[in-house]
């Protein structure tokens, strides 16, 4: 690991102040993947700011019925919060989803969102990565791609985020709030992270400098229909092949609204509002659910290893709306999908 | 950026306060030295286990501040004033932690390398109170790998310790 120097901000202001200075800073939070990347010397911070004192540690009520969580808050703190629990099982079924006990104890709202990918050539400087090493090549594409993605990648990238919790915000709608040195501004989740394009090294529309505040949830009336279900290697402690996360809001038997968001598929949780259109005012029937998942997946490209994900992530779409509109969630206890 | 031209002032050892097992200690730390590093090189206690360094194993939990985190992906420095648990600090005088004594009871363990951080993690699990079926302790243990497979008899000690606290009318 590379020497640097280590500030504890005392405030938010101080901490955005000596970031924006400096370009080789790296904020740290719970450390569960800056530290991982700094002992693979995929990260090289000269210099990290400790932010986990600044008093953004709270899970408050909005004005407009939501809820704020302050991104200090760690992934063990929201899952079991008992208003995310009551208002927003959702996110708190995703979150139980990811990591373990230990690793959710220490990371954070923020640091969450901003986990890098899993890619295993990202993750060895032994070799090439555009992601890592802008214009060195995606060994990816022609190598080992069994964890990687099939919708929205680029020529120059495949990489996938790995994150279960961002996607039930991208079903959730959340807000991204973030102060920088030009003030505070608020990023939906949708346009929080990117897709690789031509620019695979730049993951989210954060700029240097900008620290991420709290996450906004706004009112919503998705929790008797709703579901995360997780497929991966192992049924623990491991992360996604695929993952889907739903909300809907039922009248009756018919859809009056639907969200569907796909994990461990793209650079970004994945999100079709042209897909889920064809659910709303529609009764929730199987064929219903199979035409959503064809739309979802029409331009999906696999590679020689990660081309199963396009039949798996059918049936999980399949399957996941079954379970949400059933009102029988996925547990992340009891591993048996019905 | 090359380091010459950072305007960061050059890293040095920085003095923390830890109490660890119960003893309050002063330390110099390096910036960069892990939480795992700091308690097994500096300290001496070497309970605690390094199986992967990179947070996918849980050899290495400890309990700060009563939460049981892997002490591999903690720097030292940010853990400035916390309370540390290891598995030394356990037993009580000559009594070892019930969950220990049910380890044994039960023989929840082959070669021993996961059994410390199967035991932290354990103990926290016990104190979060959120295990109550084999099914949850699983779950809520799946935090920790066990290359020998003692799994069945460590969900059965937990499951002693859970169910002698019960009793206890917690
Ligand atoms: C073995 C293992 C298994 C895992 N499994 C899963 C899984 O199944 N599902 C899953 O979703 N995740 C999983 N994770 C990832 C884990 O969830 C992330 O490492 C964690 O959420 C990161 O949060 P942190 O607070 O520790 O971030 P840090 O490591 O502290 O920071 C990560 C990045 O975010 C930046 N940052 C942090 N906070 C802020 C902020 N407030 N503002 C601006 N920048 C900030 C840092 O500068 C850094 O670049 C796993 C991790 C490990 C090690
Ligand atoms: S997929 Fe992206 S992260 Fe992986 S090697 Fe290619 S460029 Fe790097
Ligand atoms: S050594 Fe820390 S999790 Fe493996
Ligand atoms: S007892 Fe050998 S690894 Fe668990």
């Amino acid at each position: 690991m590379n020497r640097f120097s280590y500030l504890r901000a005392s405030s938010v202001d101080e901490a955005v102040r000596e970031a924006a200075a400096d370009p080789t800073v790296r904020f740290i939070a719970g450390g569960t993947n800056l530290i991982d990347l700094m002992k693979y010397n995929v990260e090289r911070p000269e210099r990290l700011i400790d932010i986990t004192r600044l008093p953004l540690d709270r899970i408050a009520e909005t004005d407009g019925g939501g809820l704020r969580i302050g991104a200090l808050v760690t992934n063990d703190a929201a899952a079991y919060d008992p208003r995310i629990k009551d208002r927003y099982p959702l996110l708190s079924s995703a979150i139980l989803a990811g990591a373990s006990p230990q690793l959710r104890n220490a990371a954070t709202t923020g640091g969450n969102l901003l986990q890098r990918t899993r890619c295993y050539y990202f993750y060895d400087p032994g070799t090439p990565c555009n992601k890592r090493e802008p214009g060195t090549g995606c060994p990816a594409i022609t190598g080992r791609n069994r964890i990687h993605a099939i919708l929205g990648t680029s020529e120059h990238c495949i990489a996938t985020h790995p994150s279960d919790m961002a996607v039930a915000l991208a079903a959730l709608e959340a807000m991204v709030h973030v102060a920088g040195p030009d003030g505070e501004r608020a990023i939906p989740i949708s346009d929080f992270h990117r897709l690789p394009g031509d620019r695979p090294e730049i993951d989210t529309n954060l700029r240097h400098g900008e620290i991420i505040t709290a996450v906004e949830l706004p009112p919503a009336d998705f929790s008797r229909h709703y579901t995360y279900l997780k497929l991966r290697d192992r049924l623990s402690y491991a992360f996604a092949l695929v993952s889907v996360a739903v909300a809907l809001r039922m009248e009756g038997d018919a859809v009056a609204e639907a969200r569907l968001a796909l994990g461990g598929v793209a650079h970004k949780p994945w999100r079709d509002p042209e897909a889920e259109a064809l659910l709303h005012g529609r009764p929730a029937t199987r064929d219903r659910f199979i035409a959503v998942a064809d739309h979802i997946l029409k331009d999906a490209k696999g590679h020689e290893d990660n081309a199963f994900k396009i039949d798996l992530a059918r049936r999980a779409i399949v399957r996941a709306l079954s379970q949400a509109a059933a009102g029988t969630p996925q547990s992340q206890t009891d591993k048996r999908i019905k | 950026m090359s380091a010459s031209q950072s305007s960061a002032p050059l890293p040095e050892a920085m003095s923390v306060t830890l109490t660890i097992n119960g003893e309050t200690r002063q330390l110099d730390v390096l910036p960069w030295t892990v939480l795992l590093d700091l308690l097994r090189d500096h300290l001496g206690l070497t309970g605690t286990k390094k199986g992967c360094d990179h947070g996918q194993c849980g050899a290495c939990t400890v309990i700060v501040d009563g939460r049981r985190i892997n002490s591999c992906m903690a720097f030292a420095v940010m853990k400035d004033g916390a309370r540390i648990t290891t598995i030394e600090g356990l037993a009580q005088g000559g009594d070892l932690h019930p969950l220990q004594q049910a380890f044994i009871d039960h023989d929840a363990f082959q070669c021993g390398y996961c059994t410390p951080g199967q035991i932290c993690s354990g103990v926290a699990l016990i104190e979060e109170g959120r295990a109550r079926t084999r099914d949850e302790i699983r779950e809520l243990m799946s935090g920790n790998i066990c290359r020998c497979g003692a799994y069945t008899n460590i969900v059965d000690a937990i499951e002693q310790v859970i169910g002698a606290d019960g009793e206890a009318g917690r």
